[in-house]
């Protein structure tokens, strides 16, 4: 197994609203199916820590910030839509890489 | 009246608060500035100087009325508005540094984001308390919040997330600015206006005439009065300076007091006093008619009454004047060494006519003279359309009466018409107004003056002929002659006809004087003559009479001798001695 994590994700949360616990479950699931293995979740919650979000010019909530690999990328909403999550993150679909 | 103070005291904790912006002339137009605690929205085209005259309310919160401020930005970086200011004194940098602005840059960029399902702003929200938290901020600026919707999709959200930033924004007790650009049909392009509606300042940029000037208006603000005109505003070294020259009523102190206008025999016209201090003087004329020299003279006299003039001259350059002046022996140097004098020189298209004034009213706050030399005015109304030129005039002329300046202006009139858009801008609003005409006669031109009014000063309704002298400017007595004034040569003719009757009826009396006398002489002679005659007659006479004595003595002896002789007796013969 590669020793660093091929993808950090970060998930900014303001507190346990429905949008962010939605968020997480999606995003969880989604690295589960495409990324086992690879990746690491990193939830930040603003109401505890508000001085982050400027570092990741954070305005709307949720947002997942994919800092590895570069580029950085922002994704915001729900997930719901787990095809323009995985475009977003620039994910190949498990069942297409076989 | 005791329940009287009450309700007075009830509606003014109601009046609403006011939060100064600092920016010149824009507190006086809203009556103390924006409404403290609520959002104000401010909007206008790019360029118009929007992001600069919110940054200016948060640079004077911070540095005069101890309000810290946080400008979240979402167009521009933090260091590119720190550059873009820097110009204007404005050292974003330092005041972060103590900690009394924060500048907090908001990235938008569609290509990065990605959306998918819902999602709200709390992020902004979060970061925005928390940056207000941090400085303890009273003032924010959103600049410009829109870029969201260029940045994000889904419209809906954005807008109910909004109405609650800006709501949230009220329950933070934060004074809020918020630009917004302008839109087709409304005023911002997102329609803005709809949730932020306590307090709306337009900006605009206009050109005309291939002149532009900025302009501000208040199109709203709620529960409190407000000029509704638009207002030119200025961006200089200085940063925005709004200028209110239209005082919203007629009225300030006027002065008895009377001011002499530096030429002796123009101010015994005006009933040996000259004209009211803080009033209004128009010098009209065609071309050539010594207009500026008129004026010159009256700011040479406020000199030596060791007064400030503040000089514009839209015509000439200052040392044009100064040499052209000296001709007529008036010095104006000396005056501007002393710092009693200014001149301030333009060309009339550098700017248009709203700016202009603007430069002006700035000019006056700074130098703070007693009188304001405009040479000519008519020359800023090039610039402007006759409505336009009519209202700002009546802004100028309000703004110096009310800061107690007297005003003196020149108006070229051209030579035929009586009147053009000038005159009738002017002459209503003026107090004193004086014209200068051309008189040809005689095949010369000489200049005549009129004073076609003065406001509460008995003047002289007669013509004057004007002459400039080498030691300055002389108002000449009336010469009537069967044409009525004469002037110039014809004065001059005059007076040597009437040198001349008197010389020739001088001449006369002389000759008739030697006349009698040499009569009299002559007479006097005559007289002698005569004497000497009756004279010699007398003598004669007398003679005579001796002869006949003597005859008759002869006769008497010898008839005593004859008788003797024939008595025999001897008598000695001897004549009677005479008396």
């Amino acid at each position: 197994m590669i020793k660093e994590k091929k993808w950090q994700l970060r998930l900014y949360v303001a507190g346990q609203t429905s949008k962010s616990v939605m968020a997480l479950k999606n995003l969880k699931q989604y690295c589960e199916t495409h990324l086992k293995g690879q990746y690491s979740i990193e939830v930040i919650d603003l109401l505890l820590k508000p001085q982050l979000a400027e570092g990741d010019q954070i305005f709307a909530i949720p947002t997942l910030v994919r800092k590895v690999p570069e580029p950085m990328r922002r994704i915001i909403g729900d997930l719901s839509n787990e095809e323009k999550v995985l475009v977003g993150l620039n994910i190949v679909p498990i069942d297409k890489q076989n | 009246m005791a329940g009287k103070s009450k309700t007075d005291q009830t509606t003014k904790t109601k009046f609403l608060q006011k939060v100064p912006t600092g920016i010149s002339g824009f507190d006086e137009i809203t009556f103390g500035g924006l409404p403290a605690g609520r959002p104000s929205l401010i909007c206008g085209e790019a360029g118009s100087g929007k992001t600069l005259f919110a940054m200016e309310f948060l640079v004077h919160g911070a540095r005069e009325f101890n309000e810290p401020g946080v400008f979240v930005a979402f167009e521009e970086k933090a260091s590119e508005l720190a550059t873009n200011v820097i110009s204007l004194g404005i050292d974003v940098n330092e005041l972060v540094a103590q900690n009394k602005l924060r500048v907090d840059y908001v990235h938008i960029d569609k290509s990065e984001i990605e959306e998918t399902g819902e999602y709200d702003l709390e992020g902004l929200f979060i970061r925005l308390n928390h940056a207000i938290d941090s400085i303890g901020a009273r003032r924010v600026v959103l600049d410009t919040i829109e870029n969201l919707f260029a940045g994000l999709d889904n419209k809906a959200i954005l807008r109910a997330e909004l109405r609650r930033l800006f709501q949230w924004l009220k329950e933070k007790n934060v004074t809020a600015l918020i630009t917004g650009e302008k839109g087709e049909g409304s005023l911002t392009r997102e329609g803005m206006e709809e949730y932020v509606s306590d307090c709306v300042i337009v900006l605009d940029h206009r050109v005309a005439n291939q002149i532009s000037t900025r302009r501000l208006r208040i199109v709203k603000y709620r529960g409190s009065v407000h000029g509704t005109n638009e207002y030119p505003f200025l961006i200089d070294s200085d940063g925005v300076s709004v200028l209110p020259i239209t005082s919203l009523k007629l009225q300030g102190t006027v002065s008895t007091e009377r001011i002499g206008t530096g030429i002796p025999t123009l101010d015994a016209m005006l009933d040996k006093k000259g004209i009211y201090r803080g009033s209004s003087m128009l010098v009209t004329g065609t071309a050539g008619t010594g207009k500026t020299s008129i004026v010159a003279s009256f700011a040479n006299e406020t000199c030596n009454r060791n007064e400030r003039c503040l000089y514009f001259a839209f015509e000439e350059s200052a040392d044009q004047i100064i040499r052209n002046m000296l001709s007529i022996g008036i010095d104006l140097q000396k005056h501007i060494k002393k710092g009693l004098l200014k001149f301030h020189a333009a060309r009339p298209t550098m700017y248009g006519l709203e700016m202009h004034l603007v430069q002006i009213a700035k000019q006056i706050k700074e130098f703070k003279p007693k009188t304001v030399v405009i040479d000519p005015i008519t020359n800023l109304i090039t610039v402007g359309t006759v409505n336009e030129v009519q209202s700002t005039l009546n802004r100028l002329l309000d703004f110096l009466q009310l800061s107690g300046v007297t005003a003196v202006f020149t108006g070229l009139t051209p030579s035929l018409g009586n009147s053009d858009k000038g005159d009738e801008a002017m002459s209503s609003m003026v107090d004193t107004w004086m014209h200068v005409k051309d008189i040809e006669m005689n095949g010369e031109r000489n200049r005549g003056l009129y004073i076609m009014k003065s406001r509460g000063i008995k003047h002289s309704n007669q013509v004057r002929e004007f002459i400039i002298t080498d030691n300055g400017l002389v108002l000449q007595d009336v010469y009537l002659g069967p044409d009525g004034v004469l002037t110039g040569s014809a004065r001059e003719a005059h007076k040597i006809q009437l040198e001349m009757e008197k010389q020739i009826q001088e001449q006369q009396l002389i000759k008739d004087e030697k006349e009698l006398e040499l009569k009299a002489r002559d007479l006097d002679l005559k007289i002698q003559a005569l004497k000497a005659e009756l004279e010699s007659a007398k003598d004669k006479l007398t003679a005579n009479h001796q002869e006949d004595n003597l005859r008759k003595q002869m006769i008497d002896t010898q008839k005593h001798y004859l008788l003797q002789y024939r008595t025999g007796t001897t008598v000695k013969i001897r004549p009677k001695p005479k008396k």
